[in-house]
């Protein structure tokens, strides 16, 4: 296949292990953010291939990790009510909340059903017009354009019953946090291609002039991350620190401006708080007043629930890459995909499940 | 005076009503009209409660299956030849020759008799072709609604001839895994046409009957231990299943695995891997390392094995899991998935 063939060559990738082999003269630290990428080294076991010296943590960038346990309940809630069709992308289904999932409201009765895109939940509402069509809006900004684009349409349409739950996170806000930690132990990023695609280069070039430190942004085939990961070792042995693109087959310095201005139409900048993580300011979308008819938690009516997380979890520490999945004492046993303790064991981004489906032969026999 | 008799016999209308399934005359003449001369063979005409079998002393294989595919009909088959393809299969694993077949069917309301019609037929061919009987059957009818089209159970009896101990449990240590062609063709087919998506080039499923090539296997070599059909789940659950059972573990490698372009690019889209996706015409078998050519001459020689391919290995190390060699030099596991593969987000 085109475009993916030539990025999983394996003569590419263990000749770029090889440069980073000669190149690396000392310890180094880097985290790929995304978990797409986590979950493309995992599962092609791209570490086995790299020198001890260098150490891969993984980062933040799980959507479905880091929706806080509240807000998975907010949607349990208004999936359940009569009359609602409740539109998610597929990976969301599974994810516990603190009682529940959205798999168990589809069999109790709830209106529940996966979509590849947030047009589809548009298209039902327009089928559908004595019902409620409510989609759950979740991801970086990679997924916002699209479901800017889905609420523009339907006011465009005219709808009255279709709405958003709105939780999306912005990458650079997390690295930003994780930075400015003083137990940080990341020396260089390798950036969400994705995201950049969307968001072109300025953020992460004022990251990385602001801390000093090497950021390059990455693709999601084995080749994309050996060759981002040897970027970095090469600017991290000459004592550089820049911005450099490594995915530049998708990403521009501009990004997508049209994909920029729909998001800014539609949503504004707040605070937001991410699982495992906290608060964390001007880190996520709202709906702006002109949209505010499209704003599912508005139309619902806002509860506040709290819940706490299971106290054995680090997914907090796993999410800042401050502790590996099998630090966990819950690894394996207690928590696994199928009794998941925590976000990143769910998702097949997350960090947890990522080591558990396809590391775990390489971790003492505690999981057999 | 004598009775009203209404002298238009009962024709099968153009949609299933709930009368078909009352037992009366309209599920008479559903039975006269579609399904008997579908299926004609003398141990149904008898029209009794059962069929009686005459067998052979010897060991029987006995298997069901229900098939609630969507949508119904679908490149490369539907829903009728794969209840009668999904239970031989099932029977052939067992090393079983089949030898009858049960048909039941739960049809909603309102089904259109023109696709029953086709269903049925699609059957009757499928059956004749493996030479099969379909011996015994029902039907049901549940309220618009209340079902899904058309459900159908098949359940299938066979023989085992003497001497043939297949069970996911035998493999051993030093084993080889060989697998007898291309990787979801099935489930890819059935999934795009679910989502609507055009790709380039024909991808359909491979539904097909397994026992012809078992029988070429077992004619092979006559210490296989293992035969499996991957469906639901695909290759890596089928595996890990043997795996489980064996207590040993499975190590294969990915450059080995046959996966057509076609099934590799709808899995990039769809977010899938293809180890995880259903196959209706493969299968696994696993056979000491000696046996390992016979059996994989024998089964490129047979149509349904033309891409027959060694894949792994048996390994006394990290029992019940299975892994896989990537390309890379690199080593990862090939785990059991909760549930259904959803797709990622992003």
């Amino acid at each position: 296949m085109k475009y993916l063939d030539e990025y999983r060559d394996a003569d590419i990738t263990r000749a770029l292990a090889a440069r980073i082999r000669a190149r690396v003269t000392r310890p180094w630290v880097l985290m790929e953010i995304c978990g797409g990428q986590t979950h493309t080294l995992m599962r092609y076991g791209l570490p086995d291939l790299l020198p001890p010296e260098v150490e891969l943590v993984h980062g933040p960038g799980c959507p479905v990790c880091v929706a806080p346990l509240e807000f998975v309940d907010r949607a349990i809630e208004i999936a359940s009510r009569p009359g609602v069709i409740f539109v998610s992308y597929g990976d969301m289904l599974r994810v516990p909340g603190s009682q529940s999932d959205l798999f168990r409201v589809r069999a109790a009765g709830g209106d529940v059903r996966m979509a590849y895109s947030p047009l589809e939940a548009v298209k039902l509402a327009q089928e559908y017009p004595t019902r409620q069509v409510v989609f759950f809006g979740i991801g970086f900004e990679t997924t916002a354009p699209a479901n800017a684009m889905a609420v523009w349409h339907a006011k465009r349409l005219g709808l009255t019953n279709f709405s958003m739950l709105v939780s999306h996170v912005l990458v650079p806000p997390a690295v930003r946090l994780l930075l400015g930690s003083p137990v940080n132990r990341v020396q260089g990023f390798i950036a969400p291609g994705h995201v950049c695609t969307i968001m072109g280069h300025r953020e992460y070039q004022a990251l990385s002039t602001e801390f000093h430190v090497p950021i390059v942004i990455g693709g999601f085939e084995p080749v994309d991350l050996l060759e981002a990961i040897a970027m970095l070792v090469d600017q991290l042995e000459d004592g550089r620190a820049q911005l450099e693109n490594q995915y530049s087959r998708s990403v521009t310095r501009e990004g997508n401006i049209p994909a920029q201005k729909l998001m800014e139409e539609v949503f504004e900048i707040t605070d937001r708080k991410w699982r495992g993580i906290g608060m964390i300011p001007l880190s996520g979308h709202r709906f702006r007043e002109e949209y505010a008819a499209y704003d599912a938690e508005r139309i619902f009516g806002a509860q506040e629930i709290h819940v706490e997380e299971p106290a054995e979890c680090i997914s907090a520490l796993v999410l800042q890459g401050l502790k590996k999945p099998v630090d966990c004492t819950a690894f394996g046993t207690r928590c696994t995909p199928e009794q998941p303790l925590g976000a990143p064991m769910v998702s097949s981004e997350g960090a947890c499940a990522a080591y558990y489906a396809y590391r775990r032969h390489t971790a003492p026999e505690a999981s057999a | 005076m004598t009775a009203f008799v209404c002298p238009a016999p009962i024709a099968v209308q153009d949609t299933v009503l709930l009368g078909h399934g009352s037992g009366g005359k309209l599920s008479a003449a559903l039975l006269q009209q579609i399904f008997l001369p579908a299926f004609h063979n003398p141990l149904l005409s008898r029209l009794e409660d059962q069929a009686v079998l005459d067998v052979e002393r010897g060991r029987l294989a006995f298997t069901t299956d229900s098939f609630v595919v969507k949508p119904l009909f679908f490149p490369g088959g539907d829903i009728g030849s794969l209840a009668v393809h999904g239970t031989v299969n099932d029977l052939a694993m067992g090393g079983a020759q089949p030898l009858a077949l049960s048909a039941a069917f739960i049809l909603e309301e309102g089904f259109p008799m023109a696709d029953l019609r086709r269903v049925v037929d699609s059957m009757a061919r499928a059956a004749e072709n493996v030479g099969v009987p379909i011996v015994t059957g029902d039907t049901k009818v549940v309220e618009r609604g209340c079902g899904d089209g058309v459900f159908i159970n098949t359940t299938g009896l066979g023989m085992v001839a003497a001497g043939v101990d297949l069970s996911a449990a035998n493999a051993r240590a030093d084993d080889v895994v060989i697998l007898s062609g291309s990787l979801g063709d099935h489930g890819i087919t059935i999934l795009t046409r679910r989502q609507g998506l055009e790709l380039e080039g024909v991808i359909e499923s491979d539904s097909a009957p397994l026992h012809t090539l078992v029988a070429a296997i077992l004619a092979a070599a006559g210490d296989v231990r293992v035969m499996r059909d991957p469906t639901r789940g695909g290759l890596a659950s089928t595996l890990n299943e043997i795996a489980v059972q064996s207590h040993a573990g499975i190590a294969i490698r990915e450059t080995a695995l046959p996966i057509h372009d076609g099934v590799r690019g709808a899995c990039e889209v769809l977010g899938l891997d293809p180890l995880y996706v259903a196959n209706e015409g493969k299968l696994v078998a696993i056979v000491p390392a000696a046996s390992a050519e016979a059996v994989l001459a024998a089964m490129r020689r047979h149509p349904l094995g033309a891409e027959a391919a060694i894949i792994g290995e048996v390994v006394a190390r990290h029992s019940g899991l299975v892994t896989m060699h990537t390309p890379f030099g690199t080593t990862r596991i090939v785990d059991m998935l909760p549930g259904d593969q959803l797709p990622r987000i992003c």
